[in-house]
This record gives C-alpha cells, sequence and structure tokens, in this order.
C-alpha cells in the first residue's frame, strides 16, 4: 500500500515544516526558505509566515506538498512485544524459573535525572503501573542516579544479578551513546555479557540503538515496568533452556 | 496587604518563626564552619586566579599546600606571600601557578598582614561597588525600566560562543534575563573551570571568562537595544561560593543559589552545601545578586499537587537561610513550579491559588516561577497551550522573573526559534491579559481559596515536624523530595573544617559589617 502525507484529501503529500536559516529577515530571505523547501523535495512550496529572530536568522513556517510515496507493507519495525501484565509476571517466575529473579538498575555516568528508572522500580510505579520493587518475585535495587558504569557492575556481581537496567536521559553530543559502550565493553571484560541480561532505557533510546550498541534490549518514552519485566523473564527463561 | 485568598496571617506568621527555629541550630554549625570552596571564594576575592601546567586553579593549590592550616583562614598564607615576595596578586598567582610553595615562606608580622588584607579587600569592594552602581544607572536609564515580570532565556550549547549567538537572539526578540546553563556535571567538580570553552554537555562550563564573554555580549546588546540584559549562572555544587565571588567580580545579576538543592538533587554533603550556601549568600547580597531557589526540583521529581506543600516550607527555610546572609527580600528569587499533571481537573486552578499564595506570603520578593517541564511531552502544540495558560498565571500572580517554558522542552535543549516561539507566547500574555486579576476576586470559599488555605494548613504541620526532628535529621529521613541524604554521606564532607579561635577571614569579616550580620552564636 503507498501512502503520502495528509491534508485534507488523500495523498495530497501536505506537510507543515518550520525551521531557520541564517540570513537576515526580508523578501529575499522568504524566497530563500522557498526554494530550500522545493529542494528538500517539496512542491507548491509556500512561506505562509516568517519572522527576524536577530539580524542574521530568520524563522519560517512553510507549508508543502510532497510526491514521495512509501510502501506501508515495506515497513518493519523491531519492537519489543509486551505481553504479560504484573500477575503474569510474577506467575510466569514462579512456574517457569522457579527462582526470584534479581534485578539491579541505575542512572549511569553523569546523568542525574532519576525519574524514568524510578518508574521502572520504585515501589510506588508510574501512571498506576506498580514497579519492579513491588513484584514478589523481584529482586529489585535501585542504584539511583549518577552510577559509575564500574559501580553498577560491581553492585551487579555482590548480588548476583540475572538482569541490569540502564537508564540515560542526556543525550546531548551522543554522550549516552558513549556511556551505553563503554558499559558494554566493561561487561564483555569482565566476561559477564552473556550471564546477564541487559536492557537500557530513555526517551531517546530506541529498541534498535539500545541493540546496535550490544544490549537485549532498549525501552523508550512511555515505557512501563511490566514491559521491561515481560521482556527479561522470558529472556531469561529462553537462556535458561538453552 | 489583604489576602485575597483569605489566607490567615497568623498562619504565615507562625510559619516564619517556625523556618527560623528549623534554620537557628543549622546557623551555628555554620558560623563554626569553613570549607575549601569559601576559603577558595575567599582567595579569589583577594585576588588569586589562573591555573598551573596541569589545568588545577591557584586557589586549589593554595588550598591543598595549606591543607593542614585551613582552619585558622587560608587567606593570610596568600597574603604573606604578597608581602614576603614583595609583589601584586597576578605576579604572586603566577608563580604558585609555576610551583612556588606557600609553606615554605616564615610569616611577617600579623599586623602587616592586617593592613594588606584590608588593602585588597578594598579593591574587591570597589570594584563589586562599580559594577553595583553601573547595573543600577542601566536599569533606571532602560527604555522599560523594570519590566513585570522579566522574561528569563535559557542558553546551553556547550559552546560560549555558540551561546553569544543565542543570547544575543534572544535578547533583541525581548528577553530581559539570559542564563548559561552550566555543563552536566559540573556541580560535582571541586574545582571550577578556567578560560574560555567551547565543550559541554547539556550546557557550558561556568569559568571566569566565559562569563566575562558573555557579560560584554550582553551589555553590547543592552546599549543596542536600550535595555540592561541580566545575565544567570549556577552557585551551587561544590564550587557554590567560588562561582558567586566571580560573579560578583564580573557583574552577573542573578544566581541560582539554593540552601537545599545540592544536598538532595546533586548528593552533595549537607554539613558542606550549608556552610557554602551562607558564604556565597553573603557575597550575592553584597554584589546585589539576585537569588534563584530551586523549589521546582521538588516537583519534578514528586508529585505537584500532592507535595505543593513542600515548596512553600522550603521557600520559608531558603527565605530564613537568606536573612542570616544578609539578604534582603528583593533579592530574594524564591521558586516555585507549574508542574501539575495536566490531566487533573482544575489543575490550572489549583496552580494559580499556589502562585498567589507564594505572591501574598512573599510579597517583596521577585520569586521565579518555573514553567512546565515534567509533563511536556513530544506534542509540542500542546506544550504550547501549557506554556501560555502558564504565563498567564505568571502575570496575574505578578512574578517576578518568568523562566518561559519551550515548546520542545521534552526534546532538546532550545533551538534559536524554540526561544523565539516562547518570548512571544509570553509578550502577547503580558499584553493581553495583562491586568485581569486585578480586575477580578477570588471567590470566598471557592475552590482557589480553600487549595491555599489547605496548602498553608499543611505547610505549617510540615514545619513542625521538621523542626521537632531537626533539619539534618529530617532530610537523613526522606522529608524532602522523598529523598534521603545521610548526614556523613555524600560528596565534600572531607572539605568542611572547624575554624580555630584564631580563624580570620578577611572577606567574611567585611562582609559581616557591611551587610550587619551578628555573629552571636560562636
Ligand atoms: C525533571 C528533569 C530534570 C530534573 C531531574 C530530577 C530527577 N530527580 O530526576 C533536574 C532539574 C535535576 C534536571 C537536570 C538536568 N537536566 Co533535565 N529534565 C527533566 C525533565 C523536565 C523531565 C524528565 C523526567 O523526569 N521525565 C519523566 C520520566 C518518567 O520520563 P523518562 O525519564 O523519559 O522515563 C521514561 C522512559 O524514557 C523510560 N525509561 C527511562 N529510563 C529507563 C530505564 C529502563 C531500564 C527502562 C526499561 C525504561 C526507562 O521509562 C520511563 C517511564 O515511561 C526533562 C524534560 C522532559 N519533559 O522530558 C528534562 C531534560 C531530560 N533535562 C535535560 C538537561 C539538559 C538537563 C541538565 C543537563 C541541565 C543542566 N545543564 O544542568 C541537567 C542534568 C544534570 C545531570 N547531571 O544529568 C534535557 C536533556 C536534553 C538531551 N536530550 O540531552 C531535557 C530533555 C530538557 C531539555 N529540553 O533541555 N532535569
Amino acid at each position: 500500500m503507498m501512502i503520502k502525507a495528509y491534508g485534507d484529501t488523500l495523498n495530497d503529500g501536505a506537510v507543515q515544516l518550520s525551521f531557520t536559516l541564517p540570513v537576515a529577515s526580508g523578501p529575499k530571505a522568504d524566497e530563500a526558505a522557498r526554494i530550500y523547501t522545493g529542494k528538500l523535495g517539496f512542491e507548491e512550496c509556500e512561506v505562509v509566515h516568517s519572522n527576524p529572530l536577530s539580524d542574521d536568522f530568520t524563522f519560517f513556517v512553510v507549508y508543502g506538498k510532497s510526491a514521495t510515496s512509501l510502501d506501508y507493507s515495506k515497513v518493519v519495525v523491531e519492537e519489543v512485544e509486551t505481553s504479560m501484565d504484573f500477575y503474569e509476571v510474577n506467575q510466569f517466575i514462579k512456574e517457569k524459573l522457579k527462582r526470584k529473579i534479581v534485578v539491579v538498575g541505575a542512572c549511569t555516568g553523569s546523568d542525574a535525572h532519576t525519574v524514568g528508572i524510578d518508574a521502572i522500580m520504585n515501589m510506588k510505579g508510574y501512571d498506576q503501573h506498580y514497579g519492579l520493587e513491588r513484584y514478589p518475585e523481584i529482586e529489585a535495587y535501585n542504584l539511583g542516579a549518577q552510577v559509575k558504569n564500574e559501580d553498577l557492575i560491581e553492585y551487579a556481581k555482590k548480588v548476583k544479578a540475572d538482569v541490569i537496567l540502564i537508564s540515560q536521559i542526556v543525550t546531548q553530543k551522543e554522550v549516552h551513546i558513549h556511556n551505553m559502550t563503554n558499559f558494554i565493553e566493561l561487561m564483555e571484560a569482565e566476561e559477564l555479557r552473556d550471564n546477564i541480561v541487559v536492557c537500557a532505557g530513555g526517551p531517546r533510546v530506541s529498541n534498535k540503538l539500545a541493540m546496535e550498541i550490544g544490549f537485549d534490549a532498549g525501552f523508550g518514552r512511555g515505557s512501563y515496568p511490566e514491559h521491561v519485566a515481560s521482556y527479561v523473564v522470558e529472556k531469561l527463561f529462553e537462556k535458561q533452556r538453552k | 496587604m489583604e489576602s485575597k485568598l483569605g489566607l490567615s496571617a497568623d498562619t504565615i506568621e507562625r510559619c516564619r518563626s517556625i523556618a527560623k527555629e528549623i534554620v537557628n541550630p543549622v546557623q551555628n554549625y555554620i558560623q563554626r564552619h569553613t570549607t575549601d570552596s569559601v576559603e577558595r571564594a575567599t582567595l579569589r576575592l583577594l585576588g588569586a586566579d589562573l591555573i598551573n601546567d596541569n589545568g588545577v586553579p591557584v586557589p586549589n593549590i593554595i588550598v591543598s599546600q595549606l591543607s593542614d592550616k585551613i582552619q585558622y583562614g587560608v587567606a593570610q598564607y596568600y597574603i604573606n606571600g604578597l608581602l614576603k615576595l614583595n609583589c601584586e596578586p597576578d605576579e604572586l598567582n603566577r608563580k604558585i601557578a609555576g610551583g612556588l610553595d606557600l609553606t615554605e615562606l616564615d610569616m611577617v608580622d600579623k599586623k602587616y598582614i592586617n593592613e594588606k588584607g584590608q588593602e585588597l579587600v578594598e579593591t574587591f569592594s570597589q570594584r563589586v561597588k562599580l559594577h553595583r552602581s553601573f547595573r543600577k544607572e542601566k536599569i533606571e536609564k532602560a527604555s522599560d525600566a523594570q519590566p513585570s515580570p522579566l522574561l528569563y532565556v535559557i542558553v546551553a550549547t556547550g559552546n560560549i560562543y555558540e551561546d553569544v549567538k543565542q543570547a544575543q537572539a534572544a535578547a533583541e526578540q525581548g528577553a530581559d534575563i539570559i542564563a548559561v546553563i552550566r555543563t552536566t556535571a559540573q556541580s560535582l567538580l571541586d574545582y571550577v573551570p578556567y578560560g574560555p570553552t567551547t565543550e559541554g554537555f547539556g550546557g557550558t562550563y561556568a569559568t571566569q571568562e566565559n562569563f566575562r564573554i558573555m557579560r560584554k555580549a550582553l551589555d553590547e546588546t543592552g546599549e543596542k537595544t536600550g535595555r540592561y540584559i541580566r545575565l544567570v549562572n549556577y552557585a551551587s555544587g561544590l564550587c557554590m561560593p567560588e562561582i558567586a565571588a566571580m560573579g560578583a567580580l564580573e557583574r552577573l545579576d542573578m544566581m541560582l543559589n539554593d540552601s537545599m538543592y545540592g544536598i538532595l538533587f546533586r548528593d552533595i554533603n549537607m554539613y558542606r552545601t550549608f556552610v557554602d550556601q551562607h558564604f556565597s549568600r553573603m557575597i550575592n547580597s553584597f554584589a546585589d545578586i539576585v537569588i534563584n531557589t530551586g523549589e521546582d526540583n521538588y516537583l519534578t521529581t514528586s508529585d505537584a499537587y500532592e507535595k505543593a506543600y513542600t515548596v512553600t516550607a522550603s521557600q520559608l527555610i531558603n527565605e530564613s537561610f537568606a536573612h542570616e546572609s544578609g539578604m534582603p527580600e528583593k533579592l530574594m528569587g524564591l521558586g516555585h513550579a507549574f508542574e501539575m499533571n495536566p490531566n487533573i481537573k482544575n489543575g490550572f486552578l489549583f496552580e494559580l491559588a499556589q502562585a498567589q499564595m507564594a505572591r501574598e506570603i512573599f510579597p517583596e520578593a521577585p520569586l521565579k516561577y518555573m514553567p512546565p517541564t515534567k509533563y511536556m511531552t513530544g506534542d509540542i502544540f500542546k506544550g504550547y497551550a501549557m506554556n501560555t495558560l502558564f504565563n498567564f498565571i505568571a502575570k496575574a500572580t505578578n512574578q517576578g522573573i518568568l523562566l518561559l517554558g519551550m515548546l520542545t522542552e521534552a526534546i532538546h535543549t532550545p533551538f534559536m526559534q524554540d526561544r523565539f516561539l516562547a518570548i512571544a507566547n509570553a509578550k502577547y500574555v503580558m499584553n493581553n491579559m495583562g491586568d485581569l486579576l486585578s480586575d477580578m476576586e477570588f471567590k470566598t470559599d471557592g475552590i482557589m481559596q480553600k487549595r491555599a488555605q489547605e496548602v498553608l494548613g499543611q505547610t505549617e504541620s510540615f514545619l513542625q515536624e521538621i523542626n521537632e526532628k531537626g533539619l539534618f535529621d529530617a532530610v537523613e529521613r526522606k522529608m524532602f523530595a522523598d529523598i534521603s541524604r545521610p548526614k556523613n554521606g555524600g560528596k565534600g564532607l572531607q572539605g568542611v573544617y572547624e575554624k580555630a579561635a584564631s580563624y580570620w577571614n578577611p572577606i567574611e569579616e567585611y562582609l559581616n559589617g557591611e551587610l550587619g550580620i551578628q555573629k552571636g552564636m560562636m
């Protein structure tokens, strides 16, 4: 099925854009914005608004139509499937894994944002979804924020963790990628990578990105504790059977 | 002033006096202690500067040379160096950076040290007084002397030269205040980096050179637009007093400076923070720098509806600590925020009640109002609508400092156009809804009056509870932001020292005198 952006008529390809160009405002700037939008692949471009931001920058709102279309049936996403809820996860652990599992989590590196990892781990949970600490079959340790990768791994060894969860919120200059990569390298150096399930999460962390770096899975915005819980128990079960 | 919210003046008075009781024992501790960073700030104000080949700042070198003498105050050893080598600070700084060890010099008579100390204090004092009068004059001459609220935006590219472009553009669009956000984790550095910087994560290093670069740029834009553009940075973290010192020297106009933020949100040791915040605030008071406190953080960490009273309680504690530093109300930018879940019914009414309540409890304080952040999402259009409601409350309740919300808050540090849209929104609201509230009254026993009265009541019980435990224990027992910080935990405790009976600090002495601070409790 071929699709295009929709304004008010199917396949009109209508798109709304806003951006800044590093030029002084005026008729020439507006014309530049129109041509530029054309080069982006849009037709019938219309600069509906422009405003100077300073002597050297101008902001534009532009509408255009794009002839580009996409075959929707060819789109693939790798999403972590969520299957179980709180009760089912606990049931699964009891019946299939037959022992409590140990989960250690932290927001690592210089990142000080605790709310995301707390949402996943704390008793209280998030948005009426219980956190992992509340799961009777999970022994959860939340180390908080600004935890060094080394310290997290050390702690995981101490409590014999089955799962490590890391949270990365700050992404400017790809700081999360450096930090996540460093974590995986350390895990490999310690020869722990194969024994422990590792997941990453954060608003800019996709499953795809996390897997590319070497995590088992990644969880983006809108994740709930049961999403990661059901993923890890199934993953552990799979490992156990091997 | 009659309370529009029907708040009891007696309850407010009681809350204030409990806050004072909470602060008293802490203040007693503060008076008896100094820290590495208080000493380094003192050195900076006396003229210490520069770094050595390894990037270690001269104030840090001095403090580590004198590690066993800090309880006497390090200023005398620096001044002794000036006298012994018969030179001015610039030259001594170079020598120390080159390897000179101050502990190897014999001490001259205390009388001369005293004299030279007075001379250096005088230089510092003249410099800051000049800044004060310059600022005052510019603000008085400005075309729109004191717009209210002042529009505050953030720049955070990581590169000071890029920041300058963004800041100048924002100022031209109508921003009154520019804050240069600090890079991630600077608060945990136990030294202040040096020189201009172009690499930072989520913000730009606070260095004295960066302060100078941005100050100059904003003065230029101020001249061009006939206004005075205020500059903000962060006196927080392990170097809190040093940043305050640099701000005073380079004419910053505002400083984020909370009495407990570092403890709760950055895991800095509580003793260290309490001592540091006091000295920082003395410097800020003297330099006429408005502080911004960080109550908004309670609401991003806990639920804003449930925990509204923690904001009011913290504001009262911050106010009390600030009084102890000789700070007048007009410099107290006490913080609060519009952070309730947008899905709760009548959330806007509760936010309005809270903001009006802050206005009534602190009539003279400028009040720093923070925008929605926690419930901002990728839906930038809804975010823009939320910011409009927020702007309205700010204007209606006469907040002094309005930190503008960015429609892209949940996505990235602001693009230039994001700031422009935020300023355009604010200006529209300021003009269009400006006098609405002065033309309206709150319904007696209506939703908003009841809400404010309830929160004030909760504030009183909360303060009582803290007072019973004592502030140190209250922090340890998770009473703020659900975060527990052990008294001897966190970073920086090893840099706290009990002052010897002969402790000498000429800057502190001078500021105590200027600000009328009583040291009674020692
Ligand atoms: C609250 C907040 C803060 C608070 C944090 C308080 C605390 N105790 O955590 C404070 C004020 C301390 C703060 C500081 C800073 N912040 Co901040 N902050 C935010 C804010 C407003 C909300 C974040 C939040 O709590 N979201 C709610 C939670 C529930 O969502 P979440 O974190 O996305 O988590 C969910 C999912 O991502 C996922 N998830 C997250 N982690 C994990 C882990 C696992 C294992 C799993 C399975 C799932 C998962 O599940 C969660 C639930 O669904 C955001 C803006 C925004 N609206 O997002 C900025 C934001 C994240 N901060 C930002 C910045 C830059 C900073 C600072 C660097 C600013 C500075 N220069 O000082 C500092 C960081 C200091 C540091 N060392 O890290 C930027 C990041 C930009 C970027 N993309 O890099 C943002 C986006 C704001 C902005 N537009 O500039 N911040």
